[in-house]
């Protein structure tokens, strides 16, 4: 690894270049990283933070593919592929947990062997379990189990991939434009030539020109494609997750029956999270949908019967977010989705030149995406550059945890394995003397203030949401209760935010934070929802009028005004 | 087996962060991350990976006022003692297996007692201890009784069946040990009472030390065998009295909480001495006092605090005419059992206890009365003022 400190937030403006890529997820910051190390000029527009769509909130935590080894045996066989290429490019992301998919007495034992032999087809090593010794092996799993099958399983985290991503990508010359809104794409004669890009920070307009124009917006695909003249249609669905306080659970914890509502709950940093849900909704609601308490109750019923103490645990937030369905191009009605990767070139489809879409797929086939539309980038350009980004690990993912650890020798373990956790080999990066590197910000995740201005010194970090996305501050049960004032202080500090400004930031996260907090408002939850009143209603005397007029709570302030009022009432 | 932490209620923490504020070693000793890093926040990180278990949980001294003080009912000390329990690493310290078996410590030193408490005064053998057992010089060691308060009961104690009542009585290793005047007050109060007394048939430590130390097993193989003798005793009587808070609140609270052994049939009958006697007394049995004209100054105890009980120890203290009572603020001595006898722990456990020395002394009390054992011992040393269990100053002022 070099030694040079990589650095996401320069806002350069280029008035051309090779490609332009149209969303900040997992696939759109995997596509800057595949071109750009094929050599691409190329820029990355994303209207809010990176992994704001459903790379960040729709069920992505899961990266085997037996889940789909039954339904979907290419779905599967590609999850299978793309896990063993990101345990070797982004171990820092990725935690091997394995996971056990269970059979209750309502549950039919005949599809445990289908199951088993569509595991062992599509290359998973299935492994039938003695229901005792699976109720040992895993003893927060629902005791009541009749059956219990073993699989190689693991978590991914997709903000750190997303951003390891995206860090690569720079350092081989990619733009990434966070807070960068297109709002129109430039088509001159049937040919894609640019994109017309808002600054959400600056609110400057500008244009940029380019040989090609990817539309990886996921769910806004279908926008984003219409303002190129050409029809993508999507099927918006809302899923819900809920956060438990804690891990619970060691093993991914699934059903084994056909996938359903809220049938796998899996373990992942400081908290284990049960998910999903899967209710159809409509296009205008994407950018405004939110979990019910119907939602919530169907997770904590079924959560249970996987997990029986999902019941009295503690839960920390609610969230959702629009799986990015896409028509089946197959499928002439158009009312089919598809599960698969969908990449189309407009060019041969619609007879637009420079305009490719890519969607569909799973979070963890990112790279593959990324991959097929580098290659038809290439051919469109006469390029003809082999992809490397199935061998080269990602910035943090060079070395070994424990190699790393020993780098960091004067911090407390506990600090030190944080880092490590969150930042893979990058944590050396990460100061390691001076006060700021052992004074907590966020008590609950191991944030240290070194972290913190860490990230903001380089992780493109414009407001407090972001940086809960870089570095999980306010991510614990108590949701920002201590860490949100420190860590705005150092925002402050930073020139992040004007000193001024402070208020309207913790606002703006507090409304954040308990958009995901109001469908949970009971028990340990409404209290420390009441505690965090007292403090910052009570005794900073922070409110709702402290939002700047227009501010999306939780994006950075200057965002073009939405009309929607933020779901749920701000605390008090 | 249910996880017992799951009992802790570690998840109802909103974050409050008083505990943090009330932990005495927290504020003497910056290396500790203070109760609620270690404990609650903590545990959400240890249940992701072993690796986020940090050594310096060892400097928590277990004096529970974090859980006197938490508003959300959380057993922080319970979390912070399992930790230590699941993670900790154990390497052999003949230093902690001496000061933590205290039977065979006892034993042994009290067949040797005069030998034992010579050596232990003189310098060059205290020099020795320094160095290779890591027990600083300066500290005062308890003295060893020659004959234990078993033997002293089972060869003449006065008849005891002409009672109303009978009690059991539950001495402790240091009333055994070291103070076998302690267990001869206990008896003569609850004699005076009207209640006859009688030992259990076999008794042995608590286990408090165990756990300091890191013995859990130990701890757990003397609770089991506690619970025997003392559902045994229970068959005869209706009460297990002991005078020491520190035992009280083990064999009440750590038995279930963090050693796994239940006790939900007889909690209730292990009892503070004192609080038994104050219910004989409300029950109308009067002991008759003469004056005693001192002053003396009560220090509430840190396991004191946590069984919230101070109040009956004081009104039977008031009954005493003559006696002027001063309430000494509760905070913590330092000693916390055996924590303040090794040497890494010494400097925090006297900067700890400085407050409380410092309001003794400006007390010009001529006697301080607390039930815990170990806070005697520092008290005696730091403060320079005497220090006995209220059965004793109640012993002591019977008439007759």
């Amino acid at each position: 690894m070099n030694n040079e400190k990589l650095f996401l937030g320069a806002r350069k403006r280029v008035r051309e270049t090779d490609a332009i890529i149209i969303g900040g997820g997992a696939t759109g910051a995997g596509l800057a990283r595949d071109l750009s190390r094929r050599g691409f000029e190329c820029v990355l527009f994303e209207r809010g933070d990176l992994a704001t769509g459903a790379t960040g909130r729709n069920h992505g935590r899961r990266h085997r593919g037996a889940r789909y080894a039954v339904t979907d045996q290419v779905s599967a066989e590609e999850c299978v592929k793309e896990n063993s290429i990101l345990r070797k490019i982004a171990r820092h992301c990725v935690e091997e947990t394995d996971g056990l998919f269970i059979t209750l007495p309502e549950d039919d034992l005949e599809y445990q062997k289908n199951f088993i032999v569509a595991c062992r087809a599509a290359g998973i090593s299935a492994e039938a379990l003695d229901p005792e010794f699976a109720k040992r092996l895993e003893p927060s799993a629902n005791q009541t189990l009749i059956g219990a099958v073993k699989v190689p399983d693991g978590v991914v985290d997709p903000f750190r991939l997303t951003v390891a991503n995206m860090l690569d990508a720079v350092s081989h010359g990619a733009l990434c434009h966070t807070y960068c809104e297109v709002t129109g794409i430039l088509v001159e004669n049937a040919v894609a030539t640019g994109v017309r890009v808002r600054d959400n920070l600056s609110r400057e307009e500008y244009e940029v020109r380019a040989k090609v124009v990817i539309n990886a917006s996921g769910i806004w695909g279908g926008r984003v494609g219409a303002m190129a003249g050409v029809e993508v249609k999507m099927f918006p669905t809302r899923g819900s997750l809920l956060i438990l306080g804690h891990r619970l659970n060691r093993l991914v914890i699934n059903r084994c029956r056909k996938p359903a509502d809220a049938d796998i709950l899996v373990p992942g940093d400081t908290v284990c999270l049960i998910g999903t849900t899967s209710i159809p909704i409509k296009f205008e609601e994407i950018d405004t949908t939110v979990s019910d308490r119907e939602e919530v109750d169907i997770l904590i019923r079924e959560g249970a019967l996987l997990c029986p103490e999902i019941e009295t645990a503690r839960k920390i937030r609610c969230y959702c977010g629009s799986r990015p369905l896409i028509a089946d191009e197959n499928d002439k009605t158009g009312r089919s989705t598809s599960r698969h990767i969908v990449l189309l070139d407009h060019e041969t489809r619609d007879g637009l030149k420079g305009f490719v879409t890519i969607s569909g797929g799973k979070l963890i086939t990112y790279r593959l995406m990324a991959e097929m539309t580098t290659d038809l980038v290439c051919r469109k350009l006469g390029k003809n550059v082999p992809c490397d980004t199935h061998s080269v690990p990602l910035p943090g993912s060079h070395e070994p945890p424990d190699k790393i650890l020993r780098k960091i020798a004067p911090l407390p373990p506990t600090i030190k394995a944080a880092i490590v956790h969150r930042h893979g080999d990058m944590a050396t990066d990460i100061a390691a003397e001076g006060a700021s590197a052992t004074s907590l910000v966020c008590e609950c995740e191991l944030v240290s203030a070194a972290e913190v201005e860490h990230a903001v010194d380089t992780l493109a970090v414009r407001n407090m949401t972001d940086l809960r996305r870089r570095v999980r501050v306010g991510m614990g049960p108590c949701q920002g209760e201590l860490c949100m004032s420190r860590a705005v202080g150092i925002l402050a500090d930073k020139g992040v935010c004007p000193p001024s400004g402070c208020p309207g930031e913790l606002a703006s996260f507090l409304v954040e934070r308990w958009k995901g907090i109001h469908p949970l408002t009971w028990g340990e939850t409404l209290r420390e929802s009441e505690f965090i009143m007292w403090l910052y209603q009570g005794v900073c005397g922070i409110g709702p009028s402290d939002l700047e007029p227009g501010r999306v709570p939780g994006e950075a302030p200057g965002e073009a005004a939405s009309t929607e009022t933020p779901p749920g009432a701000p605390p008090g | 087996m249910r996880n017992p932490l799951l009992d802790t209620n570690f998840e109802a923490c909103t974050k409050c962060t008083i505990c943090t504020e009330y932990c005495p070693v927290s504020e003497a000793n910056p290396a500790f991350a203070g109760p609620k890093q270690s404990g609650p926040d903590g545990e959400r990180q240890r249940l992701r990976d072993a690796s986020f278990y940090n050594e310096t949980l060892k400097h928590c001294t277990n004096c529970k006022r974090c859980e006197v003080a938490c508003p959300s009912d959380v057993r922080i000390g319970d979390v912070i003692a399992l930790a230590r329990e699941k993670h900790a690493k154990r390497s052999f310290s003949p230093r902690d297996a001496i000061l933590s078996h205290t039977d065979f410590t006892g034993s042994l030193c009290s067949s040797l007692a005069p030998a034992v408490n010579f050596v232990c005064g003189l310098k060059p053998a205290r020099y020795f201890m320094e160095k290779f057992l890591g027990i600083p010089a300066w500290r005062t060691f308890p003295k060893y009784s020659w004959q234990t308060f078993r033997s002293r009961w089972f060869n003449g104690a006065p008849p005891q069946d002409e009672y109303d009542e009978t009690v059991s009585f539950f001495h402790g290793c240091f009333a055994n040990y070291n103070n076998p005047s302690l267990g001869i007050d206990s008896v003569r109060l609850l004699n005076a009472l009207g209640a006859g007394v009688r030992l259990l048939e076999e008794e042995r430590c608590c286990g408090v030390p165990l756990m300091a130390s890191g013995f859990f097993d130990d701890a757990k193989k003397n609770a089991l065998a506690n619970k025997a003798e003392i559902e045994r005793a229970l068959e005869k009587t209706d009460k297990v009295l002991c005078a020491s808070s520190t035992c009280v609140m083990t064999v009440r609270d750590e038995y279930p909480d963090v050693l796994g052994v239940d006790n939900a049939a007889w909690r209730d009958k292990f009892d503070l001495l004192t609080r038994h006697a104050y219910r004989l007394l409300e029950r109308g049995k009067t002991p008759r006092f003469k004056p005693l004209e001192i002053t003396v100054a009560y220090h509430t105890a840190c396991h004191m605090e946590k069984l919230g009980w101070s109040a009956y120890s004081i009104e039977l203290l008031k009954l005493v005419p003559g006696l002027k009572i001063i309430l000494l603020p509760s905070q913590c001595c330092g000693i916390a059992g055996t924590y303040g006898f090794k040497r890494e722990n010494s400097e925090t456990a006297q900067k700890i206890g400085e407050g409380l020395f410092s309001d003794i002394r400006d007390s010009k009390a001529e006697l301080v009365v607390s039930e815990c054992e170990t806070c005697k011992m520092q008290i005696e040393m730091s403060a320079g003022v005497p220090c006995e269990n209220p059965v004793t100053v109640l012993a002591r002022a019977l008439a007759g």
